[in-house]
């Protein structure tokens, strides 16, 4: 299977990429969350595709420049990326707030893109300004968040002394990254329901049926703005099917793709 | 040496050890306007007695909290330039960092400066974790912002010759050009507060006043030098006026020992509400590094306020520790005014000169009656000692 951490120079960011795997290209944008590991699933998907991973600015290691704030910056960069590896033909698959950057680039471009999959992904306002869409993630206590993100909880090891210095720093860093994007407008871009319809790939939504970070409600609302845009629920599942049912999120990912197996 | 009374004006009516958090989350069902109108009142008249004693004032502000009725430091501020007659009026400070809108603080502090003719200490800090929350900003840019702030601030407040505009990453106008110009020119005295050696780098370089707070001798001599070090580089002098320091501690004072300590006691409840914080609005995401998260994340206590350790090693939690703990620590000053001058002399001493002392006169529970009668005795029995005895040490050698 094998994998490959390349670092390309993208208009003088250094983006570390890694490519799992061989065969059709699946540009798999995390969710990168502090509380989901998606290292298992990325191996999993990695078996039946060429799987490529960027680590967004601020969420790895080096120093990262402060012009780095809007979700929109990462949609431009990945678009670059796209370029850069002469990709075409790609299946855009994006997992909560990597499916908010896939939402932003699609609406740019959808020229390399042959599909797109948007899973329990944030980053549109569906409800009235009083109404809370998205979970309050830099609010909520961790055992809460877990709940809402999880069917069974103990799925996600929790006890910090259990977990390796690198997973820590991933969580801590991968909490100040998505605040750096996020913050405010709180995981949105209000200006992003509004151009969702220029997303012109066959895309297709999948939720977890029991996401309490954004509900399954609040997915069904973001897919109708979507042109032609199909919305499957996967039972068992909350914010992570990619953690809790693997194989349900695979089947979905790769037929949508039109991966042969 | 200038000598500071501090209040937070607290509401501790609403504390109690039984609520999980006193900060952010705390309805404000529990804040009895009635009540609140009193304490408001009470607190402005506590800062009125120290003008008449000689003392000079300090204020603070924070947000969405029963720890602090002070929401907007220059509604205080405002007040005290019209009802006192002399004292330096210090605000420390200004969360320039969290504020939407610096020229909306340039000028208000101008405002206050002009009424007060000249008395204005103007302090600017980055502000607690949990007053990230109520201002809903971003940490992860806070100290850029904090910066830019800064000298668009230093800016509007020089400029007098007509507008200038301003493109930052962070604030944008076209036309600046507050109304009135500040008292004292070119500037009133700028303060900075903070708790990292780096910080007091930056802030040396600028020779504006740094403050430094509970943080006992060994910490306060470690900024003390990281100041010095950026003083030099920003080509002020190898020698630091200890007047660019200021410290902030505890002071409970009464004519016997026990009532001076049961005081302080009552003033530390200040501390150890600190953690009182629900839980994760004590770690903003961005405001601690990854590495400092990461540390507080695997150490025993992750939920710790702050731990110092006293000069003989031994580390105090400041959320749970006793009097006698911070006075070894040298955060708490209390006793007798004869104990309370030993204990400030050993104190300035150790850390090789300080020229403004910012004390925390009132605290929690501590009520009207103590608090005067503690202030007076200290006015009259360790002030003037303390004046006369400064006098000797004016600079800090960083060697």
């Amino acid at each position: 299977m094998g994998e490959e951490v390349v670092e390309l120079d993208l208009n003088g960011c250094k983006l570390p990429v890694a490519i799992h795997g061989q065969g059709r290209n699946i540009l798999y944008l995390s969710a990168n969350l502090w509380f989901v590991d998606e290292s298992a699933f990325i191996q999993r998907l990695a078996q039946h595709a060429r799987v490529i991973v960027p680590t967004a600015p601020g969420f790895g290691p080096g120093p990262v420049d402060r012009r780095w704030n809007q979700a929109d910056d990462l949609a431009y960069l990945y678009l670059d990326l796209i370029d850069a590896m002469k990709l075409t033909d790609v299946a855009l698959v994006g997992a909560s707030f990597g499916g908010w950057i896939a939402a932003e680039m699609a609406i740019k471009s959808c020229a390399a893109l042959s599909s797109i999959t948007l899973m329990d992904a944030f980053g549109v306002k569906v409800s009235d300004r009083f109404t809370r869409d998205i979970a309050d993630l830099f609010g909520l206590p961790d055992a809460e968040l877990r709940a809402r993100a999880y069917v069974d909880p103990s799925i996600f090891e929790a006890d910090v002394k259990k977990v390796s210095d690198e997973e820590l720093a991933r969580r801590m860093r991968a909490r100040e990254g998505l605040a750096r994007y996020g913050w405010s407008p709180f995981l949105h871009d209000p200006k992003l329901l509004a151009r969702l319809h220029r997303i012109k790939a066959p895309t297709q939504f999948i939720w977890g049926a029991r996401d309490q970070i954004v509900t399954p409600a609040y997915g069904r609302a973001f897919a109708s703005h979507v042109p032609g845009a199909t919305f499957t629920e996967i039972a068992n599942a909350a914010h992570a099917p990619q953690v809790e049912q693997p194989q349900a999120a695979l089947e979905a990912i790769l037929s949508f793709a039109n991966v042969q197996r | 040496m200038r000598i500071y009374h501090f209040s937070e004006e607290p509401y501790p009516d609403a504390w109690g050890a039984q609520r999980p958090s006193l900060r952010i989350t705390l309805p404000n069902e529990l804040c009895d306007p009635d009540v609140a109108h009193r304490l408001y009142n009470r607190y402005i008249d506590e800062w009125m007695l120290a003008d008449e004693l000689g003392f000079d004032i300090m204020l603070n502000e924070h947000h969405s909290t029963a720890t602090c009725l002070t929401a907007s430091a220059s509604v205080i501020l405002s007040i005290l330039a019209r009802v006192t007659k002399r004292a330096r009026l210090l605000v420390l400070g200004v969360p320039i960092g969290n504020r939407p809108d610096p020229i909306r603080v340039a000028e208000e502090m101008s405002m206050i400066d002009v009424i007060s003719k000249g008395r204005l200490e103007f302090g600017m800090i980055k502000g607690v974790p949990y007053d990230i929350e109520p201002a809903n900003s971003n940490a992860v840019s806070l100290m850029s912002r904090f910066w830019e702030a800064h000298d668009l601030i230093v800016k509007a407040m020089t400029t007098t010759t007509g507008p200038f505009s301003f493109e930052g990453d962070f604030f944008h106008y076209r036309n600046v050009n507050i109304w009135p110009r500040p008292y004292q020119q070119p500037l009133p005295p700028m303060w900075i507060s903070t708790a990292t050696p780096a910080n007091a780098v930056e802030i040396g370089q600028r020779g504006h006043v740094m403050a430094t707070f509970m943080g006992g001798i060994a910490e306060t001599v470690k900024l003390h030098k990281a100041y010095a070090q950026g003083y030099q580089a920003g080509g002020h002098g190898s020698q630091v006026p200890v007047d660019r320091f200021a410290y902030l501690a505890m002071c409970g004072v009464a004519s016997n020992e026990a009532e001076g300590r049961r005081r302080c006691d009552l003033i530390a409840d200040y501390l150890r509400t600190n953690a009182q914080v629900a839980d994760p609005f004590n770690k903003p995401p961005g405001y601690f590094s990854v590495e400092a998260a990461m540390r507080s994340a695997r150490s025993p206590n992750p939920r710790a306020f702050r731990t110092l350790m006293t000069p003989k090693g031994r580390p105090v939690e400041l959320s749970s520790a006793s009097l006698d703990d911070f006075i070894e620590c040298g955060i708490a000053f209390a006793g007798t005014p004869d104990q309370v001058f030993n204990q400030i002399c050993a104190f300035t001493d150790g850390i090789g000169g300080l020229g403004n002392l910012l004390m925390m006169t009132q605290g929690g529970h501590l009520g009207p009656e103590d608090t005067c009668d503690s202030m007076r005795l200290f006015a009259s029995e360790v002030m003037p000692r303390l004046k006369a005895r400064q006098a000797q040490a004016q600079f800090f050698e960083a060697a």
